[in-house]
């Protein structure tokens, strides 16, 4: 290449205004948005700590003090992690904004209330350290980071992730009391060797709605979790599209595939509604699908994103090796996000086809 | 001699296989669960880089162009096969760890790299420290990463027993994703080391 080719002056885009004579330092120039809210990170990151809160209620009731201490331990370890990575790299990463404590929260709701505290105490520094840091902070992980611990965990101790306890109720309600396989693993077993009639739904799903089954320490209460849910549809800081296609994806799965033959008796009309309550669903749904970092941008997308999920949760919670597969699903979608999203992008205003 | 001794040293740190080069990734993906694998895999490797670099390197003027690549496969293939009948005579149990992976020596990108990049433009006693050099690298990070994968995998240095029974091995950590975890982590802090020396300068 040759000195001349090379523009021997900056390319000129000066404006008319510019070229009579105005000064153009006068003018405040500044790249849009211009509408702004005064919503910040930690405030959001605030409200979705409250609308845990129900949750670890309802899992301190359910569990006991065990769950409270795994909770405060995981998301100490959160913070301490990110803290500890944000001194040693030095970056210029704000710790205060509650992101970490929501991961640390979430990871703690996706194990079981028997797990040593020194395992959630890994998971959440597993989810902070590699899932969240290495890929940039806040913002820039591709995956859930709390489901990214889950699964790490789960693959790590695998014995101690699934076992569960029964509820501190436990013990009044007969059966369920001495079981300690969760609702969806009772569901598989039955579904298996066809004897899912015995079952008693009606008697299961209020146990189900309240959480009075066993599980992991927070995805058992859909009541709880439903009113989180709420408050942060509310709030307006989770879209409504992705939980409601999400649990309606695997209601309609579950009705259609129910498994009896029929689809207008009184067992193929529950059987729906205990795979939307049995399980994380509610706590998938509401609050990690809905992750802002990891889910799509586009309204299309959105939508496209949360049936994947629903699709997903169904084919493992059905044929997998799992009874429960709500956190694979969406960590499996997440990998999907950046397709999705650049499928899914919106007309640009006012752009017409190109008809040529 | 004393560009010999730089090229040996060069696969020590500067270049050490695989987190600079970041070739030859299978076995270590797959062997390092333990330092046993490691280290066999490094032995058997380093024998392999260094012979087949010094017959290379004199083989350099009657290799045709076009044909080298065959002619380096052949090579490095007989070596293989010769480490393969070795330890198979010698240390049978390492050779029932590695399995698989002794035969797939042949198709390691390192060796064949080496072979490309440095043996066949380079004399013989060059090409001897390189391939030494290089060799003996991949056998460090390996046992590094397989005593770090073993430790947390299975609660053992070389088969034994480190902590007390009482200790939970992070399964996770002996799997090919431990390997991956293992590898990132130590590549990131090579890189940070590198770094901050490049910052000071």
């Amino acid at each position: 290449m040759t000195n001349e080719q090379q523009p021997t002056k900056e390319p000129t885009n000066e404006s008319p205004m510019a070229a009579d004579g105005v000064k153009i330092e006068t003018f405040q120039l500044t790249a849009s948005p211009h509408l702004r809210q005064p919503e910040s990170v930690s405030h959001i990151m605030m409200w979705v700590v409250i609308a845990l809160l129900p949750s670890l209620a309802a899992g301190v009731v359910f569990f006991g003090p065990q769950a409270l201490l795994l909770t405060v331990v995981s998301v100490l370890a959160a913070i301490v992690t990110e803290w500890a990575i944000v001194k040693f790299l030095k970056k210029s990463a704000a710790i205060g904004d509650f992101s970490a404590v929501v991961t640390g929260v979430l990871v703690a709701f996706n194990v079981s209330s028997t797990l040593p505290w020194w395992m959630a105490a890994i998971g959440s520094a597993f989810a902070i350290g590699v899932a969240k840091m290495t890929f940039g902070g806040l913002g820039a992980n591709f995956i859930n980071p709390a489901l990214a611990g889950r699964a790490f965990l789960m693959a790590a101790y695998p014995s101690a992730m699934t076992r569960f306890s029964p509820t501190t109720f436990g013990s009044l309600s007969g059966i369920d009391g001495i079981s300690s396989a969760t609702p969806l693993a009772q569901f598989k077993a039955a579904m298996a060797d066809g004897s899912f009639q015995a079952l008693d739904f009606q008697d299961a799903l209020s146990n189900l709605f309240l959480g009075n089954v066993g599980g992991c320490l927070g995805e058992t209460s859909a009541l709880a979790l439903l009113a989180g849910g709420i408050l942060l549809l509310y709030k307006r800081i989770i879209p409504l599209r992705i939980p409601l296609v999400y649990i309606g994806t695997v209601f309609l799965l579950s009705w259609i595939f129910n498994g009896t033959g029929a689809h207008f008796t009184s067992s193929a009309i529950i059987i729906p509604f205990y795979h939307i309550l049995a399980g994380g669903l509610f706590l998938g749904a509401f609050f990690m699908a809905t992750d802002m970092v990891t889910s799509p941008i586009t309204p299309a997308g959105k939508i496209v994103f949360a049936a994947g999920c629903g699709v997903l949760t169904f084919l493992i919670r059905k044929f997998g090796g799992y009874p429960e597969g709500v956190s694979y699903s969406i960590l499996l979608m997440n990998l999907f996000v950046p397709l999705i999203e650049r499928s899914t992008r919106p007309k640009m205003y006012g752009k017409v086809k190109n008809r040529d | 001699m004393k560009t010999a001794f730089i090229d040996f040293t060069r696969g020590l740190w500067e270049q050490i296989p695989p987190f600079r080069l970041v070739l030859g990734l299978c076995p270590t993906l797959a062997v390092t669960s333990s330092v046993t694998g490691g280290v066999g895999m490094g032995i058997a490797t380093t024998f392999v880089l260094v012979c087949s670099n010094v017959l290379i390197s004199l083989l350099r003027p009657v290799i045709h162009p076009k044909v080298r690549i065959a002619v380096y496969i052949v090579i490095i293939a007989t070596f293989v096969v010769f480490v393969e009948m070795a330890m198979q005579a010698w240390a049978y149990p390492v050779y029932q760890l590695l399995g698989i992976f002794i035969p797939l020596i042949v198709v390691n990108c390192i060796i064949f790299g080496r072979a490309e990049a440095f043996a066949s433009k380079n004399n013989v006693l060059r090409s001897f420290a390189d391939g030494l050099g290089m060799g003996l690298g991949f056998t460090l990070s390996l046992a590094v990463i397989g005593l770090f994968r073993e430790l947390l995998g299975s609660g053992a240095i070389a088969g034994k027993a480190v902590f007390g029974p009482s200790f939970l091995p992070c399964t996770l950590m002996a799997k090919a994703p431990g390997a991956f975890i293992t590898i990132g982590c130590f590549l990131a802090i090579m890189n940070g080391i590198d770094l901050r020396k490049r910052g000071i300068k």
